[in-house]
């Protein structure tokens, strides 16, 4: 029953390439909704769930995927090899910041990790001998899995619907065992979790490094299906992003994640025919939803549905 | 060394002057109403675009900057009534949200009126330069000295002095209790955005005829504001004002010494230093949980 949202949604992702395969929308712009939701449910772990904020998360993705660039073109390791580097790399970073940073509360937690975001941008673009610069890096090899090679648009979303349903089924699981119900105490009153014997500071750097980690994978995916990275697609401008998809859908609900990655995805492709109102567009709907159903729109969608079938109950009842 | 070392200051100076400003201008409406507005950079921006386009359509020069200050403040007070209002329930990240929403939207709205293009503002008062020992300094420079240590001043007397600036000080200790003494803690959130706005309107104008102008100019700004005001201690709007000086002073030291690329890396990097050495500002009160 717990997982029964997980399997018509698994379901539907299975369908819809074989009703169209040739179309845009499902088979390229679905791939990039699929890594936005990776990243939004590890990231609704920290942020929804544990009830801490991160205005860098772009970082992790970013060492990720420029670890898997770098290693492949610059030293020719395998792509498998340098994408497991990239993971330790970000094990590692994420471990050693977040002892300081996760001491910070509420709006200073907000500026530490902003800050480290943007430093971490910062020498993406400036140390150009190994970065490339402001251009990025191009020609990065394909990936394959035991001589399959991952090399067409189908191909591409086979695998990263694969790994988004894992990681969602990750999420799930993980909010629904211990160390979830920790995470729920630490959101409520980290004193209050202290107190029952939860140690709040331990709980909150695993979730954070995990959701670091699942930042990197996703990046050094997205590295290997552009063939191409910048340090444009982890600017300070995309940890904004990723904390939208994450409000936007709904804190604290993995599938609200789910729902809000989707819309920040789809919804600037399909306003693209308004072209120079886009942007006008674009922050008067992100602020409507968000004045309206402050909770975010699955929730809240969610919220006025079962009252609706409540107030019908009463209806028939009295 | 010692010589650059008096330009650093200089520079650091005024661009701190700009970040401060924007600084207290977080400080005020985070004091009002528990709200960090992100867009917050993109009044600096308004103000400075709209004083430019007024001037260039042949509106006299200090009635196109009052007309610019006064359109930005008319833009911070309707951001509050009609985005922070209505969602006064909602949580403080989806505040947050809200008020990133509004900033994507002026900016949205800034390119339709303006394009992309990049534009100046002419100098308040020639354009010669003034030599100090080896430095130099612009006109402009001292102007924007000058205008930030008189709206500083200006808002302290307003809050230490005035009534409604009382009010404004009342509400944010307890709204409750503001409204139960007879304050309109409605209309004084609406002052506290409006002269917010206003201040951001300054800043952006101050440094128009120093730094170009585009639609997208505000983000930078806003970032810089928002670390001065964190740096500076949240909710202390003499802190956020320090924490702007200190900001500018930083970068244009670690520009000058160090490397111009990572100026902003070194400046964060401080910032980071000093919030784990102190984890509520430089000047901010700690904080405690209450259970």
């Amino acid at each position: 029953m717990r997982l029964l949202g997980l399997g018509i949604f698994a379901a539907v992702i299975a369908i819809l390439p074989l009703l169209f395969p040739e179309n845009y929308y499902v088979t390229v712009v679905g791939v990039t909704m699929f890594f936005n939701v990776i990243l939004a449910v590890g990231l609704n772990l920290f942020m929804g769930y544990a009830g801490q904020i991160s205005l860098g998360h772009a970082a992790f993705f970013g060492l990720g995927a420029y670890s898997s660039a770098i290693l492949t073109t610059k030293f020719g390791f395998n792509p498998w090899l340098a994408m497991g580097a990239g993971v330790a790399l970000v094990w590692i970073v994420s471990y050693l910041v977040a002892k300081p940073i996760l001491r910070l509360k509420g709006h200073y937690l907000a500026m530490a990790t902003l800050g480290f975001g943007i430093i971490i941008h910062i020498f993406l673009v400036q140390y150009d001998t190994l970065t490339g610069g402001p251009d990025g890096l191009s020609s990065i090899p394909e990936l394959s899995i035991f001589g399959w090679p991952i090399n067409s648009d189908l191909r591409w979303y086979a695998v990263s619907a694969t790994v988004m349903l894992l990681s969602i089924l990750f999420s799930l699981n993980i909010v629904a065992s211990r160390h979830g119900r920790a995470l729920q105490a630490v959101h409520g009153s980290e004193v209050a979790a202290e107190t029952m014997g939860i140690d709040t500071s331990r709980v909150k750097v695993h979730i954070f490094v995990i959701s670091a980690v699942m930042a990197a994978v996703t990046g050094s995916l997205f590295v290997h299906e552009q063939a191409f990275i910048s340090p444009d697609s982890c600017s300070f401008f995309f940890s904004i992003e990723l904390v939208t998809m994450v409000v936007l859908g709904g804190m604290a609900s993995t599938f609200g994640a789910v729902f809000g990655a989707a819309i920040l995805t789809y919804l600037p492709e399909f306003l693209v025919v308004f072209q120079d109102f886009k942007v006008l567009i674009f922050g008067g709907i992100l602020m409507f939803i968000m004045i309206f159903l402050p909770e975010g729109l699955f929730v809240g969608l969610c919220r006025l549905f079962t009252h609706f079938k409540q107030e019908q109950k009463e209806c028939l009842t009295s | 060394m010692y010589e650059q070392l008096l330009q650093y200051l200089i520079t650091g100076i005024t661009v701190g002057s700009a970040y401060a400003l924007v600084g207290l201008g977080f400080a005020i409406i985070y004091n009002a109403s528990d709200v960090v507005n992100f867009a917050q950079g993109e009044f600096v921006m308004i103000g400075a675009m709209s004083a430019i386009f007024l001037n260039a359509a042949g509106i006299p020069y200090v009635l196109s900057i009052a007309l610019a200050v006064a359109i930005t403040a008319a833009v911070g007070m309707a951001l509050e009534k009609f985005a922070i209002e209505p969602a006064r329930n909602a949580s403080v990240v989806s505040t947050i949200i809200i008020t990133i929403g509004a900033s994507i939207l002026l900016r949205g709205a800034a390119l339709l009126i303006w394009g992309k293009d990049i534009y100046g503002l002419k100098p308040f008062t020639g354009e010669e330069t003034i030599h100090i020992g080896p430095a130099t300094l612009l006109p402009q420079n001292l102007w924007v000295m000058g205008c930030t240590a008189v709206s500083v001043f200006l808002v302290k007397y307003f809050f230490d002095r005035t009534r409604t600036g009382k009010a404004i000080l009342a509400c944010s200790y307890n709204k409750r209790a503001a409204y139960l003494v007879g304050i309109n803690v409605k209309k004084m959130l609406l002052i506290s955005y409006g002269l917010s706005a206003c201040l951001g309107a300054v800043a952006g104008i101050l440094i128009a005829p120093i730094t170009f102008f585009t639609y997208n100019a505000g983000v930078m700004l806003g970032l810089k504001g928002f670390s001065a005001a964190i740096l500076g201690g949240m909710g202390n709007p003499m802190g956020a004002v320090a924490g702007g000086l200190m900001l500018g002073l930083l970068e244009s030291i670690g520009a000058g010494l160090i490397s111009s690329g990572y100026k902003d890396a070194i400046a964060f990097i401080i910032i980071l230093l000093v919030l784990f050495l102190k984890p509520s500002g430089l000047f901010g009160k700690s904080s405690w949980e209450r259970v």
